[in-house]
C-alpha cells in the first residue's frame, strides 16, 4: 500500500501540489486523472523518487520513503515498474536489450535465463518475436507495449502507468487498456494510471482520483465519479469547455 | 536587465551553480569507479566511438598543424637562426602545446557535443528517468564509461597526431623549404627531452576528462525539446573549450 500524506511541491513561484492525500491500495488500480499541466505526472514522480517533495510524505509498504537518496532508493525502485507517456525506450538499444535492462543489472540470471524472461514478457504484451527489431522501427502502440513489457520485467509490486493511452488509436487505446486489466487481475498488481482519457479511466479504474489546483477534489469509484454532483469534476468528465473550469 | 546588479547577481548564481553541478558529477563518477567493471563493455564501446570517430579528424587536423608550424618557423628563423633549428621548434612546439591543445579542441566539437546532444536527447525523451525507474543509475551507466574513454582516447589520439604533424612539417621542410631530411631529423632529435611528450600526454589526459565531464554535464542539465539539446551542445563545446585553454595554462604553469 502507498499513502501519500499532505504532499506539497513548488517549482519556483508555481505550486502545483498543494497538500495532496491519496492511498493506493494493494491489488487496485487507482487511476488519477485531471487537466493537462494540472500536476499528475509530478505526482506519480514523487512516488518513485524522481522528485522530492517541498512538504509532505509518501510511504510505502509502511516505510516512509521521502527523504531516500542512494542505495536506498534504488533498493525502494525496484519494486515499482513504469510505463512513460512516450514510452522512454532506449534508442540505442533493441527491444530485447530494452526489456532485459533491469534483469541484466539487478539479477544473477545468466543469458539464456534472460532471454527465456524477455520472450515471456513480450508475449504478454503481445509482442513475441520482435527482440530484434529498435525503438525507431516500432509504432506508437507497440513501443508502449514494450514499454510495459519492460516495466514489468523485474516482477513489480507496483506499476505506474504514466498517459498509457496518450497518442494511441481507439483501438490499441484498448489493447493497452484490456493489458492493465489482465496484469492487475492476474498477477494482482497495483496499479496507478495518470491519464485524462476518461474512457480508459472508467474501464480500467477500480477508484478514480481528480486533481484539480494542487488539491484531490474527488477520490471514488467510477460510477461515484459519474454521480457526482461537483460541477468541476462533472465539467471535466463530459469533457465540456462551459463550466468552473476556464479553457486557459 | 532592468537592474544590472540582479542581472549580475543571477550570473553569479547560476556559475556557483554550474561549478557545484560540475564538481558533484565528479564525485559520483569516482563513487562509480569500482563499478566500471560492471560495465566494460560499455567503456569499450563508447572508447572506439570516441578514438576511432574522431581519428580521421584529428590526423587532418595534424598534418596541416605541422606543416603550418614548419613553415611559419621558418619563416620566423630567416636569417637569424640556423635552419638546424627547424626541427626543434616543429617537434616542441607540437609535443607540447599543439598536438594536445588542437587534438583536445577537435574532439570537444567533434565528440563533447555528441555526448551533450546525446544524453540531452535521452534527457528530454525521459530515458534517463526511465533508467533511474529501472533502479539502474545513470552515472556508473552513462556518464563513468564516457569518462575512462576521454581520459584514455585522448592521450592515445594525442600520440597520433604529434606523429602525424611532425611528419607534416618534415614533409613540407623537405618539399618546400629546401630544409635535408638529416638537418630536420637532427635539429628534432637536438632537444628532445621525454619529459616534454609526458607533459603533452597528461595535458591530453586532463583535456579529455574535462570533454566527457562537460559533455555529460551539459546533457543532464538540458531542459525542453529539441531548442534545448541545441543550447546543451554549444555550451559544452564553449565551455569545453574555454577550459582547455585555461587548463593548458595552469598546466604548462605547473610542469614548465
Amino acid at each position: 500500500m502507498i499513502q501519500i500524506v499532505d504532499l506539497h511541491k513548488k517549482f519556483g513561484d508555481n505550486h502545483v501540489l498543494r497538500g495532496v492525500n491519496l492511498t493506493f491500495e494493494r491489488c487496485e488500480t487507482t487511476v488519477i486523472i485531471g487537466r493537462s499541466g494540472c500536476g499528475k505526472s509530478v505526482l506519480v514522480k514523487h512516488l518513485i523518487g524522481l522528485l522530492k517533495p517541498n512538504q509532505g510524505k509518501i510511504i510505502v509498504d509502511g516505510e516512509d520513503i521521502t527523504n531516500y537518496r542512494g542505495a536506498k532508493l534504488f533498493r525502494l525502485r525496484r519494486k515499482f515498474g513504469m510505463l512513460f507517456q512516450g514510452s522512454a525506450l532506449l534508442d540505442s538499444m533493441t527491444v530485447g536489450e530494452n526489456v532485459g535492462l533491469g534483469l541484466r543489472h539487478h539479477t544473477a540470471l545468466g543469458e539464456e535465463a534472460i532471454q527465456e524472461r524477455v520472450k515471456s514478457r513480450l508475449a504478454l504484451v503481445g509482442l513475441s518475436g520482435l527482440e530484434s527489431l529498435y525503438p525507431a522501427e516500432l509504432s506508437g502502440g507497440m513501443k508502449k507495449r514494450v514499454g510495459l513489457a519492460r516495466a514489468m520485467a523485474l516482477d513489480p509490486q507496483y506499476v505506474i502507468f504514466d498517459e498509457p493511452t496518450t497518442g494511441l488509436d481507439p483501438i490499441m487505446a484498448d489493447v493497452i487498456n484490456e493489458l492493465i486489466i489482465r496484469l492487475q487481475k492476474e498477477l494482482c498488481i497495483t496499479s496507478i494510471a495518470v491519464t485524462h482519457d476518461m474512457v480508459s479511466a472508467t474501464k480500467i479504474a477500480d477508484r478514480i482520483a481528480m486533481l484539480h489546483e494542487g488539491r484531490i477534489i474527488f477520490d471514488g469509484t467510477p460510477e461515484q465519479i459519474r454521480q457526482s454532483k461537483d460541477p468541476i469534476v462533472q465539467q471535466f468528465i463530459q469533457g465540456s469547455a462551459s463550466g468552473p473550469i476556464k479553457p486557459v | 536587465m532592468a537592474n544590472p546588479l540582479a542581472f549580475i547577481g543571477r550570473k553569479s548564481i547560476s556559475f556557483v551553480e554550474q561549478v557545484g553541478g560540475v564538481i558533484f558529477l565528479l564525485g559520483r563518477i569516482f563513487k562509480s569507479l569500482p563499478k566500471l567493471f560492471g560495465n566494460f563493455g560499455l567503456t569499450v564501446e563508447q572508447m572506439s566511438q570516441m578514438g576511432v570517430s574522431s581519428l580521421p579528424l584529428v590526423l587532418l587536423t595534424s598534418v596541416f598543424t605541422g606543416a603550418v608550424s614548419s613553415v611559419q618557423a621558418a619563416y620566423q628563423f630567416q636569417d637569424f637562426v640556423p635552419m638546424r633549428y627547424l626541427g626543434t621548434a616543429v617537434g616542441k612546439a607540437v609535443v607540447i602545446e599543439l598536438g594536445p591543445v588542437l587534438t583536445a579542441l577537435v574532439v570537444a566539437g567533434r565528440v563533447g557535443t555528441s555526448i551533450a546532444a546525446e544524453l540531452g536527447t535521452m534527457k528530454v525523451t525521459e530515458q534517463i528517468d526511465a533508467l533511474e525507474t529501472l533502479a539502474i543509475d545513470p552515472v556508473p551507466f552513462l556518464v563513468t564509461p564516457r569518462f575512462i574513454a576521454g581520459l584514455t582516447m585522448l592521450p592515445i589520439l594525442t600520440i597520433m597526431a604529434d606523429f602525424v604533424a611532425i611528419m607534416g612539417g618534415y614533409t613540407v621542410a623537405l618539399l618546400f623549404l629546401d630544409v635535408s631530411s638529416h638537418t630536420f631529423l637532427s635539429g628534432l632529435k637536438m632537444f628532445f627531452h621525454f619529459r616534454d611528450v609526458i607533459a603533452g600526454l597528461f595535458k591530453a589526459f586532463i583535456f579529455g576528462g574535462i570533454i566527457a565531464t562537460i559533455g555529460c554535464y551539459q546533457g543532464f542539465q538540458t531542459r525542453g525539446g529539441a531548442k534545448g539539446v541545441g543550447q546543451s551542445t554549444t555550451r559544452a563545446v564553449v565551455i569545453s573549450s574555454v577550459l582547455i585553454l585555461i587548463g593548458d595554462y595552469f598546466i604548462a604553469s605547473l610542469l614548465f
